[in-house]
């Protein structure tokens, strides 16, 4: 064994590489790395698995409310501002779109089968990425790294129990309802511009959406809501959670690098989730 | 027969990648005791800690506890054992978006079913014994090192543990203040009768507090026993470690350690002719405990630290040299000086004291917290005469044995 490591060659090492070994340490770097990607993913659904049960432990309940107060409601007034702005823009676009065709009787279909099925749970995701999927990051992380986590142990109160399961939960709480009120408000953005700023007839766009909209729509949609949030919950809380166990930097830097890789990890898996769920429904 | 450790280390060795830390430790913490761990910095004394706590896992060895291995024991055992143990860290590590109030009380709520007027109760009772009853809303990060250091302890205390570790409790904080946290320790302790497990540099203040000192040197537990055994340990810890340590603490307060006294009276009696007496003067603060009832830790060790000071000042221009040698008191050796001249040395000296040293003292206690409150304390002062082969040990318990009032502080007053 000790034989065999002493045979491995790896880029950057300051070893001297057996003639030969150039061959088989691409393949050792990949398997390495692919491995490595397997640990965490496992890690990973364990430490959402172990959160998520232990969400049904008595004392959390005031602990849910209180991240859902923090992650959803504290967000509400940036997805508002967003959610309008896009709606806006949708109904603007589509409306100098549609009238090349004489289709612009479509414009209220258009727009809010836009946001529900996309355009909402997606960015409604990201946004709370940047805003409270960050904070949580850094915030753990940085208890963390001032051993409070460990204080936790010592006092024998479960970290997963006490910081992990309620920020999860709430997560899952407050992405769809957050999700509804990105619709909404983008709707009436559509609305406004099309409407009253482009003079629309307001019964030929809201008959538009109750007649093209049905309640499959609005289930895909807060089904891909609790997907992205599970998938950033989980990212940001693991990021946190496991900043000491980071072998490219320490400390401080440490809790800045796991921040915005959580960030980055987050808006590429709602990315990548999202065709992946959107596949899944639409077979 | 002998008792039972309450906790003990066989073969310990704990490595973090390819770096050992500890190596083949063996320790035994008793019941009841403060035990001291030392060491140089970096030399893994918090990791043999956080080993007492379940924190870190062993490598290879055996961690018994009350005479049963952790590893043999049930995941229920293990928890109901580490439940009867509080750990406070060195950086406090308190809860900074949590008020002072919120974190003292957090175990309670976590891990226990009490009301919350049961835990209102006991938490009020732990802030008022720490003495934070001003700073039970403030935030960590709005009180001083201190303060947070009392925080820290008061969590620490509210499960009623029978085993409190204190990872360099005094680090970041100044010599006074040092001595007014080990005090602490000390005193509740005592009051709760809890087993204390310290992490410690200060030495020799640690020995006045400490029942027995465990020294970490070189990976290894290289001496178990009381300070005095520590002093008479023929072992390079003593040279590199408590060497430099004591001579940091010489330049701190100007005071020397105890074993640096004895070995400077020795060199002294060499130096003189043979037979020549020395004498030696024992200095007590009396009503310690009632200074610090009505004063504060803090203003009580102030006020110890200031005759330190004012001994060593008025002793060392004539070639005196002084130590600590409890808590509450201080010895002074007079090298070439008989009992006659010893004498007339002490009633300059307790003229002056009593003229302007006592106000001066208590002018400086009083710089660090000024209080209206009513106190009352006394310096005592004991002489008595040696022969240089006669035991410094028995001519200091001679004078003190003889010490009478030189100096009283009446409320603020002195007499």
């Amino acid at each position: 064994m000790a034989e065999n490591e002493k045979n491995q060659y790896y880029p950057g090492s300051e070893e001297k590489p057996v003639p030969g070994m150039f061959l088989t340490w691409p393949f050792n770097f990949i398997g390495e790395k692919v491995i490595g990607g397997i640990n965490i993913l496992g890690m990973a659904i364990i430490f959402l698995c172990t959160a998520l049960w232990k969400t049904f432990r008595p004392k959390q309940f005031s602990k849910v409310v209180h991240q859902v107060y923090y992650i959803g409601a504290g967000s509400t007034t940036i997805i508002m501002l967003v959610s309008l702005f896009t709606g806006m823009v949708l109904g603007l676009q589509s409306y100098h779109a549609l009238s090349q065709f004489g289709a612009v009787g479509g414009l209220g279909a258009l727009v809010s089968l836009s946001l529900i099925r996309e355009l909402g749970p997606v960015l409604t995701a990201i946004m709370i990425t940047a805003r409270a999927g960050s904070a949580i990051t850094a915030e753990v992380g940085i208890q963390r790294i001032s051993e409070q986590i460990d204080a936790l142990h010592t006092m024998r109160i479960d970290p997963f129990r006490y910081l992990i399961s309620p920020r999860i939960t709430a997560a899952i709480i407050s992405f769809p309802l957050l999700t509804a009120v990105f619709d909404l408000i983008g709707i009436i953005g559509g609305y406004l511009t099309s409407v009253i700023l482009l003079g629309l007839n307001a019964g030929v766009y809201s008959h538009s959406i109750t007649s093209n909209v049905d309640m499959k729509d609005l289930t895909d949609g807060f089904i891909k809501a609790i997907v992205f949030a599970v998938i950033v919950a989980t990212v940001c809380c693991y990021q946190g959670y496991f900043v000491h166990m980071r072998k490219d930097s320490h400390g401080a830097k440490a809790v800045g690098l796991a921040t915005t890789s959580a960030v980055v990890t987050s808006c590429v898996l709602i990315l990548v989730s999202d065709y992946v769920v959107t596949s899944l429904l639409l077979v | 027969m002998s008792k039972t450790p309450l906790i003990e280390f066989k073969d310990i060795t704990k490595r973090f990648g390819t770096h050992t830390v500890l190596k083949n430790v063996n320790l035994q913490i008793f019941e009841g005791e403060v035990t001291t761990i030392i060491g140089l910095s970096g030399s893994g004394k918090s990791v043999l800690l956080k080993h007492i706590i379940g924190l870190l896992k062993p490598d290879e060895g055996t961690i018994f506890f009350r005479g049963k291995s952790l590893s043999e024991m049930k995941k229920p055992e293990i928890s109901s054992s580490l439940r009867q143990i509080s750990y406070m860290f060195q950086g406090n590590a308190l809860f900074d978006s949590l008020t002072v109030y919120d974190n003292i009380a957090l175990p309670l709520k976590e891990t226990t079913n009490l009301k919350k007027t049961e835990i209102d109760r006991r938490v009020m009772a732990r802030i008022e014994q720490t003495e934070l009853t001003e700073a039970v809303y403030r935030y960590p990060s709005e009180l001083s090192g201190g303060m947070q250091k009392r925080v820290a302890l008061a969590r620490a205390l509210i499960t009623d543990p029978q085993i409190v570790l204190f990872d360099e409790p005094t680090t970041g904080q100044d010599p006074v203040r040092k001595n007014a946290i080990l005090s602490m320790i000390a005193q509740y302790q005592r009051k709760f009768n809890f087993t204390a497990i310290m992490v410690s540099h200060e030495i020799p203040d640690v020995y006045f507090i400490s029942n027995r000192i465990l020294a970490l040197y070189d990976k290894s537990i290289v001496f178990q026993g009381t300070p005095e055994e520590l002093a008479n340990f023929d072992h390079p810890f003593n040279d590199e470690v408590i060497n430099s340590l004591e001579s940091l603490q010489k330049e701190l307060t100007g005071l020397y350690s105890q074993r640096k006294f004895k070995v400077l009276n020795h060199a002294q009696l060499k130096r003189g002719e043979t037979g020549e007496d020395y004498c030696v003067v024992v200095f007590t603060l009396s009503d310690l405990d009632a200074v610090i009832a009505s004063l504060g830790h803090d203003t009580a060790q102030e006020i110890i630290h200031a005759i330190g000071l004012y001994i060593d000042k008025h002793f060392g221009a004539i070639g005196g040299f002084s130590t600590r040698r409890k808590t509450n008191e201080f010895v002074t050796a007079l090298p070439y000086s008989n009992m006659v001249e010893a004498e007339k040395i002490m009633n300059d000296f307790v003229k002056d004291f009593q003229e302007q040293g006592i106000s001066d003292i208590w002018k400086e206690a009083q710089k660090r917290a000024p209080s209206d409150k009513c106190v009352d304390f006394a310096i005592r002062a004991g002489i008595a005469e040696g022969q240089p082969v006669t035991e410094i040990d028995s001519i200091i318990d001679l004078a003190e044995s003889q010490q009478k009032e030189i100096g009283r502080v009446r409320c603020g007053a002195k007499e």
